[in-house]
């Protein structure tokens, strides 16, 4: 130990730009959480969507970015979520607030028995159950007469107004009832989303994490080296079951209408959730930010040219999909090595004073 | 008893025309491991050129179709050539990705261009033929003929494959993908002739939808769902197994409405899920994958 090298290193996950959007993330979120004060009502109800749509990204992500898990299927859990939510509140009586994480707990059960069926199909063969899977939700709950059958139902005023908090917000802001209703959904759609994240972020740099990054690589390699495959992916699946499942709840609740054909909608739930995810970036967690942005931009711009503005995404999305896979954030990180939310282990050189740092393969 | 019996051998007629969706689903997964989520699309495409054929030139549907077939083949060829076999590899989901794309592209383009509005290919008397089998029961002409069409699609799939280079070299390049490129052969060519043999079947198919039933744009993700579920109930990798496959789910649904008229789509779906359950690998699996 006589001579020291010249340079030390240091292996970390977390580098400068890191540590700093962490901060600015914690700002972000404290700003977003005081919005209701100030912003008008139309912002909060565009927020409110855009929150839905970053969590329910975040959750597709996921699944087929690091589990492989390549569902085209997951309107199956937001409508069961939108249908528990009706349910709970209609026919059991329970307050909204009560019945949304009951509905998320519901449809982690429910992704059991789900996952016996789907899990015995592999690779794009899987993508195709989970959607005949939801297509059986669809139309089982069609049938349900209680919750409106085919034509679906909506949820009493008694119940969309009597959330619990909803008196206190209104005091609190002076607004009116409705009012009052969007802040609430804000809140719980700001909670929601920010949980998705902080699950993804978790499993990530948990020991899960690993063994989803070495099942991805390599499944033989993984498996070889004691990796439970099947019960890593099962726990994202349900994991992601339960999360979408929220969601699902918190939509209708605000919606206050449901039917059949519209919760288990496959363009809305999963076709713009795909295109947003894969604009951003797959398998990043920065990547749906990133594509929420962008399409929210383009719905509300182009929204109104229906059939043509489809045809648009779906050709942006085979573009992206064929010249540039890692999506603008993957483009993002091979030009800088740049990351806000890291989960690999980096060698630094402390050295130098920037860049540099390489990643341990 | 008599309805009973009606309902079996409906939807024996009906597995005909479900075998017919699944086929060219089959012969792509079969010689390229490509899951078209497109499929369901691509078959009411093939619908809407039939129908464009026949009202511009007046034509029957059959002979429609007979100018479609060329056209359709074209479409998959170049399809493949140009899109589709830059996206096959190791990953799974650039192929999974891009056809879910084009899925949505051929949708939306059909409504626009023909709007949301119910049509029909209509070819007259034979529409409503049937031949009575006694006992009350009657079999359609063209049910019969859709049964019949599967069964020679299918017997004409297998010659194709067991009988001709052509199908030595798509059984080839299914098999041992560097080999088969070793021994010259032009794997990108063989691809799309794949696409364009699998949109030949797909335009009989949609000859067969369009004289049985009204068809619009938006129904091409749930004949995608009937063409899975019959390959994968059949066994993948056999196309007597897609034809039996076919049968089964039509039994399930004629059976299924028997009981309940609303119950028709859900009892397909149930028989598939079924099957998943008890014989994973189908009925009469074949390909080892």
């Amino acid at each position: 130990m006589a001579n020291q090298p010249a340079t030390t290193f240091r292996i970390a996950r977390a580098g400068p730009a890191s540590l700093a959007a962490a901060a600015l993330g914690a700002l972000v979120l404290a700003i977003l959480a005081a919005l209701p004060a100030f912003a008008g009502r139309e912002l909060i109800q565009n927020l409110i969507f855009v929150f839905d749509m970053l969590a329910l990204a975040q959750c597709w992500n996921l699944l087929a970015g690091q589990a492989g898990l390549i569902s085209v299927g997951q309107q199956a859990f937001v409508g069961l979520g939108g249908y528990l939510l009706f349910a709970l509140t209609i026919m059991a009586g329970l307050d909204p607030l009560l019945a949304i994480p009951l509905a998320g707990g519901v449809c982690a059960a429910l992704a059991f028995p789900a996952a016996l069926i789907v899990f015995r199909l592999r690779g794009a063969y899987f993508a195709i159950g989970t959607w005949v899977v939801a297509e059986v939700c669809r139309l089982v709950l069609a049938q349900v007469k209680q919750l409106g059958g085919g034509t679906g139902t909506s949820l009493p005023p008694a119940v969309t107004s009597g959330v619990i908090g909803i008196e206190g917000i209104k005091t609190l802001f002076d607004v009116r009832t409705p009012a009052a209703r969007d802040i609430l959904s804000y809140w719980v759609a700001l909670a929601l989303m920010a949980a998705s994240f902080a699950l993804v972020y978790a499993i990530q740099r948990s020991r899960r994490g690993l063994a989803l990054g070495a099942i991805r690589d390599s499944e033989a390699a993984a498996a070889s080296l004691g990796v439970d495959i099947a019960s890593v992916k099962l726990s994202v699946y349900v994991a992601t079951a339960a999360m979408t499942g929220m969601i699902g709840a918190l939509i209708y609740l605000q919606k206050a209408r449901i039917s059949p054909d519209a919760a288990f909608s496959v363009l809305d739930w999963t076709a713009y959730v795909i295109f947003i995810v894969v604009i951003g970036g797959i398998g990043t967690i920065e990547g749906p930010i990133v594509g929420t942005l962008v399409f929210t931009l383009m719905q509300h711009y182009l929204a109104d040219f229906g059939a043509a503005y489809l045809i648009l995404l779906g050709t942006l999305g085979i573009l992206i999909m064929l010249f540039a896979p890692r999506g603008i954030w993957g483009f993002v990180v091979e030009r800088y090595d740049f990351t806000l939310f890291p989960t690999r282990r980096r060698l630094f050189v402390e050295q130098r004073r920037e860049g540099e740092n390489r990643r341990i393969p | 008893m008599t309805g009973w019996l009606d309902a079996v051998i409906q939807g024996i007629l009906l597995g005909g025309l479900y075998a017919l969706f699944a086929a060219g689903l089959s012969l792509i997964f079969g010689v390229m491991r490509l899951v078209n989520l497109a499929h369901g699309d691509l078959i009411v495409l093939a619908a809407f050129v039939i129908l464009t054929l026949a009202t511009w030139l007046g034509l029957d549907p059959f002979v429609a179709a007979l100018l479609a077939i060329p056209i359709m083949f074209v479409v998959g060829f170049a399809l493949q050539h140009v899109l589709l076999n830059r996206t096959l590899g190791r990953d799974l989901l650039p192929p999974l990705l891009v056809t879910f794309g084009l899925s949505i592209i051929i949708q939306n383009g059909l409504l626009q261009l023909f709007s949301a509005d119910s049509e029909r290919l209509r070819a007259g008397s034979i529409e409503t033929a049937s031949i009575a089998l006694g006992g009350g029961i009657a079999a359609g002409v063209v049910p019969l003929l859709t049964l019949l069409s599967a069964i020679a699609v299918i017997v004409i799939l297998n010659l194709v494959f067991y009988r001709t280079p052509l199908g030595r070299a798509f059984r080839a390049t299914s098999d041992d993908l560097e080999i088969a490129q070793l021994m010259g052969i032009e794997v990108g060519r063989i691809y799309a002739v794949a696409m364009g043999l699998a949109l030949v079947v797909v335009t009989v198919a949609a000859l067969y939808l369009g004289m049985r039933a009204n068809f619009d744009p938006t129904i091409g993700p749930a004949r995608l769902l009937y063409a899975f579920e019959a390959v994968i109930i059949g066994g993948l990798g056999s196309f007597w197994g897609t034809l039996a496959g076919g049968i089964v789910l039509g039994l399930a649904q004629t059976i299924g409405a028997r009981i309940d008229p609303e119950w028709q789509i859900l009892a397909g779906h149930l028989a598939f899920l079924v099957v998943l359950v008890l014989r994973p690998r189908g009925l009469f699996p074949r390909a080892v994958d």
